[in-house]
Parts: C-alpha cells; structure tokens; sequence
C-alpha cells in the first residue's frame, strides 16, 4: 500500500533537488524546519520520533539536507517526513509536512470490525503484519 | 416624511416629546457630527430612498427602525437613557456611479445587544427595517463588530488550524466531493461512491444541502454506509478520510439525535444547512465543541438575499455573523464555477473567514476595519461546477486554506469515480509543488497540468473532458467603490 500521508504523495517521489526548492520555500516564508520518522504510520500516530529538534537557526537549506540524509541513512526503512513550523500568532502550528522516505515494503491496514447492537459496527484501523505477507 | 426641506434636531426639550409624528432626523437619528466609539457596532446600508425622500431622512429612519424608534414620539422615551438607546446614522453619501442609491452608515451603543446571541443582534439590524415604505430597497453591505462584542462569542469549535491538526494534511487545499445524484441513491449505493470518492484521493464526501432522511434513504441508513465507507477508505490509504454527514431536520430534538449518532459512529464531521436558522446554528456549534466535532455549514439559500446588490444582505455580512456563531467551515464561492462570484467579492467572503484582523479594503468590499479577537478561523469552501483543469486558478484566487469540492469533476469521470478523484488530488499537488518552487502558476498552470498527467491518465483524461469548460457571466454583486488617488 503506498500511504498517502504528507502534502506530495500523489506525485512520484521527490528527488532531492525537489526536497530541498521545497525546504528553501518553507526558510523563505521564516518557518522553522524539522525532521521526524517512524514504523508506525497509523493515521492516528501523531507523535513521530524527532530527528533532532527543529531547526529553528538554520537558514541553509544544505543544512537542512544533511539532517534528511542523516535520518533517512540511519532508518531507512521507516517513514521520514519533513515539517515546518509558523510560529506567528494565530497560526502557531504546521504549514507543510511532505514525506521524503518510506520503507521498501510499506505496511498495510485492514479495517477491524467488530459488530454491535443494531447495524452499528465499532471500527478499527489495525495494521498487517508484513512478515505475515 | 417626504419632502426635502431643511432638518433641524429637536433637541432634548418638551418640544421634541410632544404628540405627534416628527421626522427621524428630527428625533435624534441623524447625527453628522456623531464620532463612532471603538465599542459601537457600526453598520453600512445601501439605501435606495423613494422619490422625494432625502437621504439623511431615509437614513435616520432606518437607524431609528433598526433600534429604538416608532413611527411617532412616545412619551416613555424620557424614562430611558433614550439618547445612548437611539441608532445614529452619521454619514451617506452617494454610491459611486449608481445615482439615487446612499451608502448610509449607522452607529449602535453595545448595549442594545445581548452578548454572544446572533439571533438578537439579527432582530435588530435586520428584523424590522427592510419592509419599511420610504424606502424602495435597503441592502446591508458589511458591519463593524467592536472587539467587545466579538469576544462574546465562541466562534468556530475547530478552526482551520485544528481541523488541519486534526486531520493531518497540511500546506495544500483539502479536497471534497458531494455525492450525485444528490437525490435518489439507497443507503448502500450512495456509500459506494463515498468510498470510491475517498480511496481514489480526497479527503472529505459530502451529503447535498437536501439529503435529509427522504423515502428512498433514510438517515441511519445513510450513516452507517457512508461510516463503512470512510472506515474502509482510511483502513485503504492510511489517510484520516472524512464525510460530512448533514444533520439537518426538522427540529432541534431530531438534529441532536442524528448528531448523537454521527459521533457514536467516530464521525469526525458534521454538517448542517444554513436554512435550519441562526439559533440552530449556534446550538450545533455548541454540540460540536462538546463533541470534537468539525461544523460544516452549507449555504442553502443564501442567494435569495445576498444575490442583488440594492436589496438584501450582502454574503460578506453572513459571513461575519457566522464566524461568531461558530461554523468550522462555510461554503464561500469559487470564482470560477457555476455559480455566482465576481473575485474580488469572494476574496473579500474569504478574508472575513480567515483573517485574524481585516483591514478596510474597498475594492474587496470591506468597508470597515475587523478585528475578530483572537476566534478562530473559518475554513472556506468552494463548490458548484469546478474541475481539475481550472486548480491553477482557484489556487491563484483563492490560496491554499479552502476545501475544494469536485462533485460531477469526481463522480463524472470517464474511468471512474476513484480515477476522478486521483486526478484532482494530481492535479493538486502538483500545482502546489509547483508554487512553493517558484513558479508562475497564472501563466505556467496549464503547462503544469499536462506535465502532471503524462504520468497520471486520469488526470490527462480529466483535462481532454472538461479542460475547456468555463462558465462565464456578468457577476451581479460587484463592489462600487472609487479607488483611492495615491498620495504620492
């Protein structure tokens, strides 16, 4: 299953050239970069590992590229994600986040129903294992 | 009232009580040297006056019907602290280029309104005034609501910020799609395309402003299918998917039990319909900030008063008053679909929505300075009769905060519901790409969209079956302003 989580995933996935116009986008519009990855890419994980703290001072997209490159060749075959953070006043959250690694084999869900009073049916989102495959 | 001759304010006196019919002028409602307070509420009506009726005079009366005037003086006025009580109309002038309409701004004391009730402050500014006989129309063009007032209200249960926080999708427009036929498909067909919808790429479905509970679906039915889709859509992409599911009924007991039962089913969204009323309203965005809830608003007939510029209430003023009510997301126009919208209207219908402060921007419409204290941000939604060819442009016009819905541009698809929404979600992205590395998307736009579809054929097929579809008329509610000379 190829997740569509992050801004790009529609599109082939970006080369590094396209990664880093992306990144000097997000430092010219003053956000602050940072790179996070995971096993776990349930919709509802919102908790990503840091790779680091935000890059607040870093105004050098080959900086930038250094901690994804980092990151992606200490977990290749998790999920890496760039976010940027706006910290004015009203927004004080995420303006973009677009994956730049995932697993050579990505996991997949399946939905979990569990039938109850009525038609209701209580739903989970379980992932399947990958060894089992 | 009727004739032209000079008006003199009565003044405080035993004159001015005496019985009998005055003048509104005369009564205190025209103030020319009247300095708006930064708590008043201030209003801007287009009036057109019947012929003879002076502007000031026609001014005056509608400042007095929409606070505290009668058609003649009463005595029990001395009880009150009548002065502070009394609208006053403090200038008109001629709208530019449209001879006997006035621009007629009136300012209102805080007290007249109880806090954080749209329905009160509705009943004044609007409740009376607009039958009234010297007038031949009456249009309310925008409104000025003194932070004080503002900070009364809740406002949106989710906002932008965490609806997207919520959801996960951050720096590009959401994507929806209402379900079509919007009238006819049983519980299990129309959850069909709720899946097919959301596994090919978008992020929200939609129920139509009059899918209700009718013979051929009744609600529950409706739910618990459209449920099953979201639960697989999500379950088949790894993405948080989303269907508004429209509570709109007949009364407020059965819009609590259909909500009720869209938050047992984990809906992360509800919708309902403008049409249900400013209470109503107001009542569902307290259920929804209860229940974590996003509040999707669809405008269902609007138009039939903010369509005509002399008569009515312009879309920029529901605007305002629904981001106190409280409504997560508002259907706002698209510029470019088939349905009414000059740009610079919907841009000023969208700065309402999503501005922490908006400044006066005559050409947009917004007639006054806003200061929305800190409430939070209403997402715009755009719908009716757009399609992947135009992304370049509704992301030109209307930035990256807005849903955009594609119904026939999704269902309509000559390879399928899901290819339809795979090419819009395409388009989308690459449009967005495209921006953020500098591009020129007015002009590159449709280079772009075929660079795009070489590698996606649905979106290629989307382009060669709607790439020359536009749908373009004279606007009818357009701002007339006269641009400010530069100093320099």
């Amino acid at each position: 299953m190829r997740l569509t989580q992050g801004a790009f995933s529609f599109l082939p996935d970006l080369s590094d050239a396209q990664i880093r116009a992306q990144i000097e986008y997000c430092l010219k519009s003053g956000w602050a970069v940072s790179v996070e990855h995971t096993d776990d890419p349930h919709p509802r994980n919102t908790y990503w590992e840091m790779y680091g703290m935000p890059m607040f001072d870093l105004k050098d997209a080959a900086g930038v590229m250094a901690e994804i490159d980092g990151c992606r060749k200490t977990f290749p075959e998790h999920y890496v994600k760039v976010n940027a953070f706006d910290s004015t006043h009203g927004w004080e959250s995420l303006r973009l986040s677009f994956l730049v690694n995932r697993p050579k084999n990505e996991p997949e869900f399946f939905l979990q129903r569990t039938e109850a009073a009525g038609r209701n049916v209580r739903y989970a989102t379980v992932r399947r294992d990958v060894r089992a495959r | 009232m009727g004739t032209r001759e000079e008006i003199r304010p009565a003044g405080e006196t035993a004159a001015r009580y005496r019985a009998g019919v005055l003048k509104y002028a005369q009564m205190g409602y025209w103030v020319p040297d009247y300095e708006p307070r930064d708590t008043d509420v201030l209003a801007l009506f287009r009036i057109t006056p019947q012929d003879g009726v002076d502007p000031e005079e026609a001014a005056a009366a509608v400042a007095g019907e929409s606070s505290t005037a009668t058609w003649t003086v009463v005595w029990t006025d001395r009880l009150t602290a009548c002065d502070m009580y009394r609208a006053k109309a403090y200038k008109v002038e001629p709208v530019p280029g449209t001879p006997g309409q006035f621009f007629a701004y009136i300012a209102y004391d805080l007290d007249l309104f109880e806090p954080g009730s749209i329905a009160n402050l509705t009943a004044s500014i609007i409740g009376n005034v607009f039958g009234f006989k010297p007038l031949k129309a009456l249009r309310l063009e925008d409104m000025r609501l003194p932070v004080a007032y503002v900070k009364t209200f809740d406002g949106p249960p989710t906002g932008i910020v965490v609806e997207r926080e919520r959801l996960d999708k951050f720096g590009r427009p959401l994507l929806g799609a209402t379900v079509k036929p919007k009238l006819g498909l049983s519980g299990k067909n129309y959850g069909r395309v709720v899946y097919e919808a959301l596994r090919g790429g978008l992020d929200f479905t939609k129920d139509d402003e009059n899918i209700n509970s009718q013979p051929f679906m009744h609600w529950r039915d409706r739910f618990l299918f459209c449920m099953e889709a979201v639960n697989r859509a999500q379950a088949a992409t790894g993405e948080v998917k989303g269907h508004y599911l429209n509570v709109t009924a007949a009364t407020m007991e059965d819009m609590y039990e259909r909500a009720e039962f869209a938050r047992q089913l984990g809906s992360n969204i509800v919708m309902i319909d403008l049409v249900i009323g400013y209470t109503a309203i107001q009542s569902m965005s307290k259920w929804a900030r209860r229940n974590d809830t996003i509040l999707h608003l669809h405008r269902a007939g609007h138009s039939t008063y903010t369509r005509q510029k002399t008569h009515g209430v312009s879309f920029r003023v529901i605007s305002k008053w629904m981001r106190l009510a409280g409504v997560d997301h508002i259907h706002a126009g698209t510029v470019v679909g088939k349905l009414e919208g000059d740009p610079n209207s919907v841009q000023g219908f969208y700065n309402v929505l999503r501005e922490e402060h908006n400044s006066v921007d005559l050409q947009r419409g917004l007639y006054f300075e806003q200061d929305w204290g800190g409430l939070r941000k209403v997402m715009p939604v755009a719908s009716g009769g757009i399609h992947a060819g135009q992304m370049h442009q509704l992301i030109h016009y209307l930035g990256e905060d807005v849903v955009l819905q594609f119904g026939g541009g999704t269902i309509g698809h000559p390879m399928g519901i899901a290819a339809g929404a795979t090419a819009n979600r395409v388009a989308l992205e690459a449009m967005i790409l495209a921006r953020n590395e500098g591009r020129d998307l007015w002009n590159e736009g449709p280079q772009i969209l075929a660079d795009a579809a070489r590698q996606c054929p649905p979106l290629k097929a989307a382009l060669d079956t709607w790439g020359e579809i536009t749908f373009n008329y004279a606007s009818t509610d357009t701002p007339d302003f006269v641009p400010t000379p530069s100093v320099a």
